[in-house]
C-alpha cells in the first residue's frame, strides 16, 4: 500500500502557477551539494556563488553541503547571505570509525563555521542489532553539534526493508535528530517516493507523540523537476503545509538545480532553452 | 535574500472531453445494427456531477428483448458456434486492442456517465476491461483444458448479461469476454444510469466486424432486465447487482433449464490486528471503502480493529480522510467523485441518518460541494454496535462502520456474522496470523495487507447472499461451458 499511495501522490497535477511555486519552494529548500574527493576551494566558491543567486528572480538555496575541510572556504564565500553551511561528518559516507573520531570531526566542522551537520549512522551496527550503540552515537554527535542543526542520514538503500527503515527513523528521531535524511547519495539505491512517504509518517507520528516537529531531507537520485515536485505532494499530504519550508524540508542535490532552472525558464517563456542557458557551478 | 514564496498547491487538471463524441440519441444494438425500440420509448442519462443530460437512450421493452434474444440465437446458430475457436479468439483480441486504443474516450465517458474519478476510470476500469478480453481471447482455443481436460467442451448458447452501474464497462467485460471466448452469444443489459460505455462497446464490436447477433446491447431499467430474465430463450443468465434483485431472479428462474450466476451485495469486513503497519492499514481501509465512492460490491464497509490500537487507527483515519480530495470527477487530482444517482445519494443519506439516530458517532471529511450534482463526503462511524443497521446493511457509499475486537477468533466470528460473504481484508505483520484468519473467513476473496487487487486470471465471487458462481480465471470459464 505504501508504494501504491506514493505512486498515486506522484500523479497529483502540478503545473502552471503551482509548478512555478513548487520550483521556487524546491530551490529555497535545496542543500546544494558537492561531496567529491576532488572538491577544491575554487570549486566550493563557485558553488557558493550559485547558492546565493541560482538564477534570475529565484530564491537562494537553503544551504551548501560539503566536506568538513571546506567549511571555512564556504563560510567566507557565503558571508552576508542567508545560505547556511552544512558539513557532512561522522566518517561520511560509511560511518565506520571510532566514536571519538566522529565526535572530533563534528567539533572541527562546527568550529570552522558549519551551521548544520549531516551525520551518517553506522548501518552495520544497526543491522547487527546494536540499536542502542547507534542511538548513543547520535546523542554524542548531537552534543558535539553545540546548537548546529543535526541531520541524520539513514542510508535507506542499505537497510533492506520498509520495516527496518521505519525503525531507523524512530531511533534517530528519539535520539534527537533535527532532520532525518534518506541517503548519502553514494549508493545506487537511495530516495524513492515510498521511502519518503514512510519517513514522513515517522516524522508525523513523532510530532504527535512528542510535540517536536522534525524535518525531512531527501538526497540521492533526485534529478528531475517532475520527480522532485512529486515529493512535495507526498510531504504536503502527509505532514501538511507547515513542512513546506526550509526549516523542515530539504532536498539535497547537485544536478537537480539545473533542471529546476530550465523548467522555470520554460514556464516563464514557454520555450525550453536547454542546459547552455543555465549557469552551472 | 528572503523572497516571499507563493503558496504551493495543485493545479486543476481537467481531462478533456474533446476526443469524445456523445450522440444526442442512441438506439438498440441488435443483430449487428442500430435499431429503434418497438414502442419508441427513451430515457435520459445524466452526468451525476452536474445533473446535465448527456444523451437520450432507447428504452427496450419485452418486444425489443425478444428481438435481441432471437438475434443472439441466430448469431449463435449461424456464425459463432460454427467458427473455429482460433477464429473466435481473433475477434476477441480485436475488441481488446480497440479498448486499449480508445481507452481515453472510454475513461472520459465512464466518468461523465457514472461520476467516478477519472484517475480510477483511466487507471483501473478501462485497463482491467481490456485485460479481461486479452486474457479470455487466449483461452478460446484451449478450452479443452479448462475443466479436468483434455475433454470436449461445449458453449451454452445465448447468455443474458445484466450489469450494474458501479463498474459499467468493466463488469460488462467480465461477462462478455468469457462468454464469447467459450462460444456463446450475448444480450447485454447495462444499468439505466450508466448505459453509455456499453453502447460504445457495441460500436467497438461492430467495428471489430463481429458477426451480427454475437453481441447485442439493449438499454432500459429494471423492467427491461426483468423481461430478459423472464424471456425463456436464454441458456444462461449472469447477473451482477443487488441481493434483492438477485433473489428475484433466482425465484423467477427456479426449475427452468438455464444456468445462473449471481454476483450480489456485500458488507465486507476489514480486520486490523495490533501488529499491523497501521499507516498501511489505513491506506488499505481508504482503498477498501472510498474507492469509487464506496460503490463497490466488495467494499470493505465494516472495520474491525484490535482494541489496543483502536484509538490510534481512528485518529489516523480521521486525519487521512481530511486529505481526500472531493469534487469534479474529470479532475485528475480528484480522489472522491460524484455519487452515481440521486436515488443512491438519498439511500446513503437515509442509512447514515439511521446510524446517527441509533447512537453511532459520525466523522466526515469537511468539503464544499457544487450546488448541482449528487455528492457525499468520505465518512465513517465510531461507537457502532454490531446490531446497528449501518453495521448490517449494505450502504454502497463512502461510509464505513468501525468496531473493535479483542481476540482473533472474536474478529473472525464478527466478520462472518452476516448473510454476506464477498470479500475481506486482513492486516497483520504476522503471516501466520493472517493465514489463520483468512482460512476462517467465509468470503470469496481475502486480501492480506492490501485491498482491491484484481486480475483476469483470479476468480471473483461470493458466499451466502453475496451470490454464487465465479468470474475470472479457470473457475470463471466453467460458468460458460458444459
Amino acid at each position: 500500500m505504501l508504494e501504491a499511495r506514493a505512486a498515486a501522490l506522484a500523479k497529483r497535477s502540478i503545473k502552471g502557477a503551482s509548478k512555478r511555486a513548487g520550483i521556487d519552494l524546491l530551490v529555497s529548500c535545496m542543500d546544494l551539494t558537492t561531496l567529491e574527493g576532488r572538491d577544491s576551494p575554487g570549486r566550493v566558491r563557485a558553488l557558493c556563488a550559485r547558492a546565493i543567486r541560482p538564477g534570475f528572480a529565484v530564491p537562494s538555496v537553503a544551504a551548501v553541503c560539503l566536506y568538513p575541510s571546506l567549511v571555512s572556504v564556504a563560510r567566507e564565500a557565503l558571508a552576508g547571505s542567508s545560505v547556511k553551511v552544512a558539513s557532512v561528518a561522522s566518517a561520511f559516507p560509511s560511518g565506520l570509525a571510532p566514536l571519538e573520531i566522529k565526535v572530533a570531526e563534528t567539533l572541527a566542522a562546527v568550529a570552522a563555521g558549519a551551521d548544520e551537520i549531516d551525520m551518517v549512522i553506522d548501518r552495520g551496527a544497526f543491522l547487527a542489532g546494536e540499536g542502542a550503540r547507534v542511538r548513543a552515537e547520535i546523542v554524542a554527535v548531537r552534543r558535539a553539534c553545540d546548537g548546529a542543526t543535526l541531520k541524520v542520514i539513514l542510508e535507506v538503500g542499505e537497510l533492506g526493508s520498509y520495516t527496518t527503515v521505519r525503525r531507523a527513523c524512530d531511533l534517530a528521531l528519539d535520539a534527537g535528530a533535527d532532520f532525518i535524511k534518506t541517503s548519502t547519495g553514494k549508493i545506487a539505491s537511495s530516495s524513492t517516493p515510498a521511502v519518503a512517504l514512510l519517513m514522513c509518517e515517522a516524522i508525523r507520528d513523532y510530532a504527535a507523540r512528542t510535540g517536536r516537529a522534525a524535518g525531512l531531507k531527501l538526497a540521492g537520485g533526485i534529478r528531475t523537476t517532475k520527480g522532485a515536485l512529486g515529493y512535495l505532494a507526498i510531504v504536503n499530504e502527509t505532514l501538511g503545509t507547515a513542512w513546506l519550508h526550509a526549516s523542515r524540508f530539504r532536498i539535497g542535490a547537485s544536478s537537480l538545480l539545473d533542471d529546476l532552472l530550465m523548467q522555470l525558464e520554460k514556464e516563464r517563456s514557454g520555450a525550453y532553452a536547454g542546459p547552455a542557458y543555465v549557469a552551472s557551478a | 535574500m528572503s523572497a516571499v514564496l507563493p503558496e504551493f498547491g495543485y493545479s486543476p487538471s481537467l481531462e478533456s472531453t474533446a476526443p469524445l463524441q456523445i450522440l444526442e440519441r442512441y438506439g438498440l444494438f441488435i443483430g449487428g445494427e442500430w435499431i429503434q425500440p418497438a414502442a419508441g420509448g427513451s430515457f435520459a442519462t445524466v452526468n451525476p456531477a452536474t445533473e446535465e443530460v448527456l444523451a437520450k437512450v432507447a428504452f427496450a421493452d419485452a418486444t425489443d428483448v425478444d428481438r435481441a434474444v432471437r438475434a443472439a440465437r441466430r448469431g449463435y446458430e449461424k456464425y459463432w458456434r460454427k467458427l473455429r475457436p482460433a477464429e473466435r479468439a481473433k475477434y476477441i483480441f480485436r475488441i481488446a486492442r480497440a479498448l486499449t486504443e480508445r481507452s481515453r474516450e472510454l475513461a472520459v465517458l465512464e466518468t461523465l456517465d457514472g461520476g467516478k474519478p477519472i484517475r480510477e476510470s483511466r487507471d483501473f476500469d478501462v485497463p482491467q476491461a481490456s485485460a479481461h478480453f486479452f486474457y479470455h481471447a487466449g483461452w478460446a482455443d484451449k478450452l479443452a483444458w479448462a475443466l479436468a481436460g483434455p475433454e470436449r467442451v461445449h458453449p451454452l448458447g445465448v447468455v443474458g448479461a445484466i450489469v450494474p452501474w458501479n463498474f459499467p464497462l468493466l463488469i460488462a467485460a467480465w461477462k462478455l469476454a468469457p462468454a464469447l471466448a467459450c462460444g456463446n452469444t450475448v444480450v447485454l443489459k447495462p444499468a439505466e444510469t450508466t448505459p453509455l460505455t456499453a453502447l460504445l462497446l457495441a460500436e467497438i464490436c461492430a467495428e471489430a466486424e463481429l458477426p451480427p447477433g454475437v453481441v447485442n446491447v439493449i438499454t432500459g431499467d429494471g423492467r427491461t432486465g426483468a423481461a430478459l430474465v423472464e424471456h425463456g430463450g436464454l441458456d444462461k443468465i449472469s447477473f451482477t447487482g443487488s441481493t434483492e434483485v438477485g433473489k428475484a431472479i433466482r425465484r423467477e428462474t427456479a426449475g427452468k433449464p438455464l444456468r445462473l450466476s449471481l454476483e450480489l451485495g456485500g458488507k465486507s469486513a476489514l480486520i486490523v490486528y495490533e501488529d499491523a503497519a497501521l499507516d498501511q492499514a489505513v491506506e488499505g481501509i481508504v482503498e477498501a471503502i472510498y474507492f469509487n465512492q464506496g460503490h463497490v460490491c466488495c467494499a470493505g464497509s465494516r472495520l474491525l480493529v484490535a482494541e489496543s490500537v483502536y484509538e490510534d487507527v481512528v485518529e489516523r483515519l480521521r486525519a487521512r480522510i481530511a486529505t481526500l480530495r472531493h469534487g469534479n470527477p474529470l479532475d485528475k487530482n480528484t480522489d472522491i467523485g460524484a455519487i452515481n444517482s440521486r436515488a443512491q445519494r438519498d439511500k446513503i443519506r437515509e442509512l447514515v441518518t439511521s446510524g446517527v439516530e441509533e447512537g453511532a458517532t459520525l466523522i466526515q471529511a469537511s468539503c464544499a460541494f457544487p450546488e448541482r450534482g449528487f455528492w457525499f463526503p468520505a465518512s465513517f462511524f465510531t461507537n457502532v454496535q454490531p446490531s446497528y443497521r449501518i453495521a448490517r446493511e449494505e450502504i454502497f457509499g463512502p461510509v464505513l462502520s468501525v468496531m473493535s475486537f479483542r481476540t482473533p477468533d472474536e474478529a473472525i466470528e464478527r466478520a462472518n456474522n452476516l448473510p454476506y460473504g464477498l470479500s475481506a481484508g486482513v492486516w497483520s505483520g504476522s503471516g501466520a496470523l493472517a493465514m489463520y484468519t483468512a482460512a476462517r473467513l467465509a468470503a470469496g476473496v481475502v486480501w492480506c495487507n492490501t485491498f482491491n487487487r484484481f486480475d483476469p486470471s483470479s476468480p471473483f465471487g461470493g458466499y451466502k447472499e453475496s451470490g454464487f458462481g465465479r468470474e475470472g480465471g479457470l473457475l470463471g470459464l466453467r460458468e460458460y461451458l458444459s
